[in-house]
């Protein structure tokens, strides 16, 4: 009896001792994220960024528009499909449009460029650092006296502040079209009527949520796609190329995640 | 007592328990050439990234100018990090940029120079590295030996004061190893900076440096000169070098530094006392203004030469080695004074028409070249530092090619 009792509480301790270790683990980990955000944020303002800033706003802005463009319209034309059959039903499908718009403005058009933009650029970010990582290119720097966090994180983070919200309109305005294909042209819904509800339903309050949560998505994203290519030597489960690519699936992952439950965080303070 | 640019004082540095540098103390002085040596894994690299801050040490501290480094404010520790520059042994050159653009990239990003003025520095680096045909390309299109050429200008281009060279030579053929080190020795004088050399290739790098550093253990094993160096009799050191230096010196094909030294040692011990032996040092003297064609063309002259020397008096029982970077000295035990003198008089003819006219054929510069030879004769009490200085007293010209002018 007093063997068990024993073997239960050692049990209890350990399991307590793990969880606590995952969770200081955790928190140091999130400590050091806020940390490495806040100082490469700060150098957004130094000198000598502005070509940088426009190279990566070239390449997680202007290249990843036309995936953007092309999830948006078949977004669109999905949701013109679905809630059509559905607003027949209560016999409502005059408001066709304004549901499509807010639906893309307030939820779909953050959320899913934020995650379309991970997948093309977040995860570019992660390998390009974390090559340079491995292949002590950011040593190289650092020995030139150009702070790594600098040249390389600054750019990334103001040029997703820039992208995510563009990228984002892009993405409402294509999908709304997508909404009128399926809507007025396909299904014949009237033209007037998908256009007038979007202008009397769509508040400015709506596209101020929109892109309120996308600028938290850039920063999110940003963020946790250039730390875990900065840091993918510290991984103690892999190393070189391998490390790489863990870094940049882990990047992905967890963006994906982030975005997700903090749209939910942002929506219910929105509301 | 002249104070040390850099100071280690009882440097310690551990990775994941395993110490590899245990109470370091050593002095890196001003307008010196200092080449680290050691096996492989024996903390080189590790030692110089404390300089530049890329590793902090567990233990000690490290001093510049007799400041402890980690006590400086942040403006002192960016004026001292802005004189050094570290040149790294896998190159670290950005594979996105081209040629120009990662030797640029410095200047761009750290000083305010004009786009005009960065344009033509980094275009003089890349002709003085006979990088020009590859100012466009990425470092993934050139050569291992281009890419250090490339990683080379990269370091010098802010004109540095304390330059880190992590393995220059590396992945280089004999020729071009020995012009690297002769870049970094005539960069050295030009310019007037502090170099750290971390180097295998002995004895080339020998050559061209005024202190070395032996890392064994963790610790300093040896700090002196070169001759002190191959003079110690240690039996680590004998262990090192039977590591790193064949028997065989593989620019000329002549003996080692340290196989030629058993030989005369037999030789001494052979002789009956009164027994005299000849020697003959072969120098090179050479002009040209383009100091990379200049040690390319004494480089490969060099390389003829000691071929040359091999071929000539190994058959009349001679051996050679190298012994500085334009220096081979050759001891002929088995002939008299005067026959050695016929012996050099008939090499010079040789040498004159098939060497010498042969490498200066396709190089299209002005310039001009002195092969001289001093004979001297050795008692069992010389060795081979008298040997190389009473040889020294007595050089004459042999052979000499002068703009397109061969005389001998």
């Amino acid at each position: 009896m007093d063997n068990s009792l024993a073997r239960n509480s050692n049990l209890l301790l350990y399991f307590f001792n793990s969880l606590g270790k995952k969770i200081i683990k955790i928190i140091n980990e999130l400590g050091a994220i806020v940390i490495f955000f806040i100082l490469a944020f700060l150098k957004i303002f130094r000198r000598k960024q502005i070509h940088e800033i426009i190279q990566q706003i070239y390449y997680i802005g202007a290249k990843s528009a036309n995936i953007v463009m092309l999830v948006g319209l078949f977004t669109g034309m999905v949701l013109g499909l679905q809630l059509y059959y559905t607003l027949t039903k209560v016999g409502s499908s005059g408001f066709l449009g304004s549901v499509v718009a807010l639906t893309l403005i307030r939820e779909l058009g953050p959320v899913l460029t934020a995650i379309m933009i991970t997948a093309r650029a977040g995860s570019a970010m992660t390998a390009e650092i974390g090559n340079l990582r491995i292949s002590e290119q950011i040593d190289a720097l650092y020995t030139m006296r150009i702070d790594p966090q600098r040249y390389l994180v600054s750019p990334c983070i103001a040029a997703s502040i820039i992208s995510f919200p563009l990228l984002t309109a892009l993405f409402d305005l294509i999908g709304i079209l997508g909404g009128y294909i399926t809507g007025v042209v396909l299904l014949g819904v009237d033209k007037g009527a998908y256009f007038y509800r979007i202008q009397a339903h769509v508040d400015i309050i709506d596209i101020r949520g929109g892109f309120i949560k996308s600028i938290v998505f850039a920063l999110l994203v940003s963020t946790i796609c250039c730390y875990n290519g900065y840091f993918t030597h510290l991984r103690t489960d892999s190393y070189g190329a391998r490390s790489v690519s863990l870094s940049t699936t882990s990047a992905v992952v967890l963006s994906c995640v982030t975005i997700l439950i903090s749209d939910y965080v942002v929506t219910s303070f929105l509301m | 007592m002249e104070t040390p640019l850099i100071e280690f004082k009882g440097i310690t540095k551990r990775f994941s328990g395993k110490t590899v540098l245990d109470r370091i103390d050593l002095s890196i002085y001003e307008n010196q050439i200092t080449t680290i040596i050691g096996k492989s894994g024996s903390g080189k690299s590790v030692l110089i990234k404390h300089i530049i801050g890329l590793l902090s040490p567990d233990e000690g501290s490290i001093l510049f100018r007799g400041k402890p480094v980690d006590k400086m404010k942040k403006k002192e520790w960016e004026e001292y990090r802005s004189r050094i520059s570290y040149m790294f042994q896998n190159n670290a050159l950005f594979d996105s940029m081209t040629v120009f653009e990662n030797i640029a990239l410095p200047l761009k990003q750290t000083t305010n120079l004009k786009k005009k003025e960065i344009e033509k520095k980094v275009m003089s680096r890349i002709e003085q590295m006979e990088l020009l045909d590859a100012a466009n390309k990425y470092p993934a299109e050139l050569s291992g030996g281009m890419q250090k050429r490339v990683a080379m200008a990269r370091a010098l281009v802010t004109d540095p004061a304390i330059v880190l060279f992590d393995e220059p030579t590396t992945s280089q053929d004999p020729i071009r190893r020995n012009i690297i080190l002769s870049m970094i020795a005539h960069y050295r004088k030009k310019f007037g900076f502090t170099a750290i050399l971390i180097s295998h290739d002995i004895p080339d790098v020998f050559f061209i440096s005024d202190r070395i550093l032996l890392l064994w253990d963790g610790k300093i094993a040896f700090n002196g000169s070169y001759e002190e160096f191959y003079r110690l009799k240690h039996p680590m050191i004998d262990e090192f070098l039977l590591s790193i230096e064949g028997l065989k010196d593989e620019l000329t094909g002549l003996l080692s530094k340290r196989m030629f030294r058993s030989r005369y040692d037999i030789l001494t011990d052979q002789r009956n006392i009164g027994n005299i032996i000849t020697a003959v040092l072969f120098s090179i003297e050479f002009k040209m203004p383009d100091e990379i064609n200049g040690s390319l063309i004494s480089t490969e002259i060099l390389k003829a030469l000691g071929e040359y020397v091999n071929t000539y008096f190994g058959p009349l029982g001679g051996f050679s080695a190298r012994h500085s970077s334009r220096k081979i000295l050759t001891v002929l035990p088995y002939l008299k004074p005067e026959e050695v003198e016929k012996s050099v008089h008939d090499f010079a003819l040789e040498l004159q028409q098939k060497t010498l006219t042969g490498s200066a054929a396709d190089v299209r510069e002005c310039f001009e070249i002195e092969v001289t030879a001093g004979i001297t004769e050795a008692g069992p009490s010389d060795d081979i530092e008298n040997i190389i200085e009473k040889a020294e007293k007595n050089k004459k010209i042999i052979a000499l090619y002068k703009c397109g002018k061969e005389d001998s």
